[in-house]
């Protein structure tokens, strides 16, 4: 068993702050009520995926394959990235609408969807 | 020209155009032109295709087969001195036993006439025996049928334009009354009546074409079909429809007597076919009924066939095949070597006569002969030129054509009794005709009796003679239905009582009809020249002389075929001088009576030009007939049941027997004629004193002997009355089963429907049910609350990974 603490800087602490970024993300988006804040959690939970794309991409972790140019990880996260201003806008969209419909952007207001 | 291969082709184009035109107006007419009046072009045009086809088919028989006209005047003169030579000849030949008589005659026909025949298509072979197929069979005969019959169609065809005009347009029937008590107003149907029409040519070209007796019976009903469909063209109105009826009826009577025929021959003799079938390399493969009938080893006589004498002697053949102590070979020998031995004990000869019997039944039915000559008459009903073209010129003289065709089949008796019907007929309808006011009637019983005349010749031995007498019968009998034609559409009656001094109104009309009258009663000067009936009619009288002599017995016939020419004379003159001259019956017809339109009578003048001509001696036609006699028909026959002896043709052509033939054809055809003057021409005598002295007479001959009376007593009362009774049997027995069984039904179906209901039903509905509270609990999940959803997923994910790493621990790592 090794300790994280007297290792130095790997793909391991990577993933140690990826998954609490990605859990906080998660915490984030089941407390909170305000819809932004919501959204921020979306964009934690996104981030902390993306740490982890960039550790998982280390050319530790790499075989030579001979076809890898060793971007993989990184190129992936970009595109998670783009994904992430797109979720934004169209999101924030919704909120906006839902705040012009509801006059507020608590999401347990918005439960017209339920069964 | 190579004949054998250009001849089928030739005329078998000429039977398809007619067939390609007729479909072409199944499928178009209605669209040809305004009112389909483009569908006459279509159809003319593919007759007079199939016209010159045939034209140029006779071109190159003449070429190649040049008729052989001296051999006819060896016959005719009286010099007899080369007999010895033949003689000579024939026991040269080995043939003992002949008189000199026969050989003689024998050296005239000893040798097979030319004809092609072949397989176009075989159609089915069920079995090994029963082979269908398309066959050709192509001989003088039917290169002249070609002939005759396109040209009297393309002729009819331009008649036929202007005689329908009035179906290019909306028609008013005025013999239909509705129930309302108008007049039925119908679209036309011109281009209805030229499909038939090209349908008919198609049919019968066929049936003159083909080469064996399936195929001539396919379109033997065929030709019957289009009769039909002709007959009831106006079939709203119930004469036609009857009429049609009646037509199709009766002959499906004959037409079962020729079924009986072709299966005597077919069972017997193992072929439908006339003519040898030769293979590839020349051999003959099948022999054809004829030659199986007349071999070239016996000099073509008529001799009972092996294979109905076998068939006859089915239980000695029998007894033979199944001894035991002989292989199949050689009782397959014994039965060949005890062949000739049954037949001198007379096995296959009631056969033979059975099968002709047959075959002349179907004749009968279609040839309008008695006893089944009830439907032409009635067959009036349809236009007149599908009378002219059908019902005088062409289809009715099928049957006298299948008598031509199938002569080397018949056997002394069957002729015998193919020449007393003819003679009853040929009286009966001339009788008929004479007190017949109804003008197409009148043609119509005239034709029965002409088909009757020329019956009567076949049967006593005059082949040519009788053939001759249909092509000539068929020109100038189709331009007598034309005439009327034309003055029925001037007219609008068929009412001969209401005509009258109309040859000033039409006098084309009047004198082809005069020329017509003329061709009929035989008319011209005696050994100079004559009208073409003039020529058959002698030959007719001079074959019935003949017979006369040979047989004092029948003499009958001959006394009926002299007396039948008398009362031809008169009753076709009675109907010229009634319609065309003295003062009119009815002014108002006569002042709306007008000639016809050119493309109508032009034809009658084309007619006319053959009906005075076809017999002279520029058209060779007794002597491409003589070329198409079968071989061997020209021997002196004895019958074995009856006494009965056919003479030979060749002997009617003597001077002492020609020359007393044409005085006794020109004296009756004159008396005749003198009498139809006196009554109706200078009116000395006035018809309605004769009527009232003879009155029972007359009542009996308008009422058509009967016929019809006796017919419906004898045949359709019993019928009607049996069919009633059997629909009472119906009614009730069968009609109550039916019902009970319904009902049975009906209650089984009540019990299904329960047990759908309780059963099927009610586990669909349960399922169903249970499907909708399970939802409706699942439905409590679903909150809309996003916070909540968010951490389902989180506690779903983390649940899902829990398990996953148990199972991988548990089963994979496992191992």
């Amino acid at each position: 068993m090794m300790n994280l603490l007297t290792e130095p800087v790997g793909v391991s602490h990577y993933l140690v702050v990826g998954a609490i970024l990605f859990v906080s993300g998660v915490v984030c988006m089941a407390t909170k009520r305000n819809a932004l804040g919501v959204l921020m959690g979306i964009e934690l939970v996104l981030n902390g995926a993306n740490v982890n794309f960039i550790a998982f991409s280390s050319p530790a972790l790499q075989g030579n394959s001979g076809f890898s140019i060793g971007l993989d990880g990184q190129v992936i996260a970009l595109f998670v990235i783009v994904l992430a201003a797109a979720e934004a806008a169209v999101a924030l969209a919704i909120t906006l609408n839902f705040y012009n419909n509801h006059a507020t952007i608590d999401v347990d207001q918005a439960d017209e969807l339920k069964g | 020209m190579d004949l054998a291969n250009t001849l089928p082709v030739l005329l078998g184009l000429a039977c398809l155009v007619p067939l390609v035109s007729f479909v072409l107006i199944v499928l178009f007419g209605a669209r040809m032109g305004k009112h389909g009046e483009y569908a006459a072009y279509v159809a003319t045009g593919a007759i007079l295709i199939a016209f010159a086809l045939s034209s140029v088919a006779m071109v190159g028989w003449m070429g190649e087969h040049k008729p052989d006209s001296a051999h006819a005047e060896h016959a005719d003169g009286a010099d007899h001195t080369s007999d010895t030579t033949h003689a000579a000849a024939a026991s040269h030949a080995g043939e003992a036993g002949h008189t000199a008589d026969a050989a003689h005659h024998v050296s005239h026909s000893d040798h097979a006439k030319p004809e092609y025949s072949g397989e176009i298509y075989p159609l089915a072979v069920i079995g090994t025996q029963l082979k269908l197929s398309i066959s050709y069979y192509i001989d003088t005969l039917t290169v002249v049928m070609f002939c005759m019959v396109t040209l009297i169609a393309s002729c009819i065809h331009f008649y036929a334009i202007g005689y329908m005009h009035d179906e290019l347009h909306e028609v008013t029937d005025h013999e239909v009354h509705l129930r309302n008590g108008h007049h039925l107003v119908r679209p036309g149907r011109f281009h209805r009546f030229f499909q038939y029409l090209s349908l008919f040519c198609f049919s019968m070209l066929s049936l003159v074409y083909a080469g064996n007796i399936a195929m001539v019976f396919v379109f033997w009903e065929l030709v019957g079909i289009c009769s039909y469909f002709l007959i009831g063209f106006y079939f709203e109105r119930h004469s036609a429809s009857n009429a049609a009826n009646k037509a199709f009826i009766t002959n499906r009577v004959g037409d079962f007597g020729m079924l009986i025929g072709m299966m005597a021959l077919w069972g017997s003799l193992g072929t439908f076919t006339f003519a040898d079938t030769k293979g590839a390399d020349g051999q003959v493969v099948q022999v054809g009924i004829f030659s199986q009938v007349r071999t070239e080893e016996n000099h073509f006589e008529l001799v009972v066939p092996d294979g109905m004498v076998r068939a006859a002697a089915a239980s000695q053949v029998g007894e033979l095949v199944g001894k035991r102590s002989l292989t199949p070979e050689a009782a397959a020998a014994q039965v060949a070597a005890e062949t000739p031995g049954w037949r001198e004990q007379g096995f296959g000869y009631w056969l033979l006569c059975i099968a002709g019997l047959g075959i002349f039944c179907g004749c009968v039915g279609k040839s309008a002969q008695f006893p089944l000559h009830v439907w032409l008459p009635d067959a009036m009903e349809g236009p007149t030129p599908v009378s002219a073209l059908v019902h005088s010129a062409t289809m009715v003289a099928a049957g006298v054509y299948l008598v031509g065709r199938f002569y080397p089949v018949f056997t002394p008796e069957v002729l015998l009794v193919i020449a007393y019907i003819g003679g009853i007929t040929l009286f009966i309808a001339a009788t008929i005709a004479i007190t017949a006011v109804d003008i197409k009637r009148v043609l119509a019983y005239s034709t029965v009796s002409q088909l009757g005349y020329m019956m009567l010749a076949l049967g006593i031995g005059g082949w040519v003679a009788g053939l001759f007498h249909l092509i000539t019968h068929a020109f100038f009998k189709s331009l007598l239905f034309m005439c009327p034609g034309s003055v029925i559409h001037a007219c609008h009656t068929n009412d001969m009582t209401k005509m009258g001094g109309l040859r000033h109104k039409m006098p084309w009309t009047a004198y082809t009809m005069l020329i017509g009258c003329l061709a009929i009663i035989g008319a011209g000067i005696p050994f100079v020249i004559g009208f073409s009936g003039y020529y058959s009619k002698d030959a007719i009288i001079a074959q019935a002389l003949t017979f006369k002599n040979a047989n004092p017995d029948h003499a009958v016939l001959f006394y009926t075929a002299a007396g039948g020419a008398a009362l031809t004379a008169f009753y076709m003159f009675r109907l010229w001088f009634m319609t065309f001259s003295g003062p009119p019956r009815d002014h108002h017809i006569y002042d709306h009576a007008h000639e016809s339109p050119r493309v109508m009578y032009i034809p009658l003048v084309i007619l006319s030009v053959f009906a005075v001509s076809v017999g002279w001696g520029i058209f060779h036609l007794t002597d491409l007939l003589e070329q198409a006699r079968p071989a061997g028909i020209l021997t002196k026959a004895t019958g074995t049941l009856l006494t009965v002896t056919i003479p030979n043709e060749h002997d009617s052509h003597e001077h002492a027997i020609h020359t007393a033939a044409t005085w006794i054809a020109f004296g009756t055809a004159l008396s005749g004629l003198l009498v139809a003057v006196l009554f109706y021409g200078i009116r000395k005598v006035d018809p309605a004193e004769v009527q009232q002295t003879f009155r029972p007479i007359y009542r009996f001959l308008v009422n058509k002997w009967h016929f019809d009376e006796l017919y419906r007593a004898i045949f359709i009362h019993p019928l009607l009355f049996l069919s009633r009774r059997v629909a009472d049997i119906d009614r009730s027995v069968i009609d109550p089963f039916i019902n009970r069984c319904a009902w049975g039904v009906r209650k089984l179906a009540v019990l299904d429907d329960a047990i759908d209901r309780l059963g099927v039903d009610a586990a669909v509905n349960v399922t169903a049910r249970g499907i909708r509270a399970l939802g409706n609990s699942l439905r409590v999940v679903q909150t809309g609350q996003l916070r909540q959803y968010v951490t389902f997923i989180v506690i779903g994910t983390v649940a899902l990974f829990v398990l996953a790493s148990f199972v991988w621990s548990y089963s994979w790592a496992g191992n």
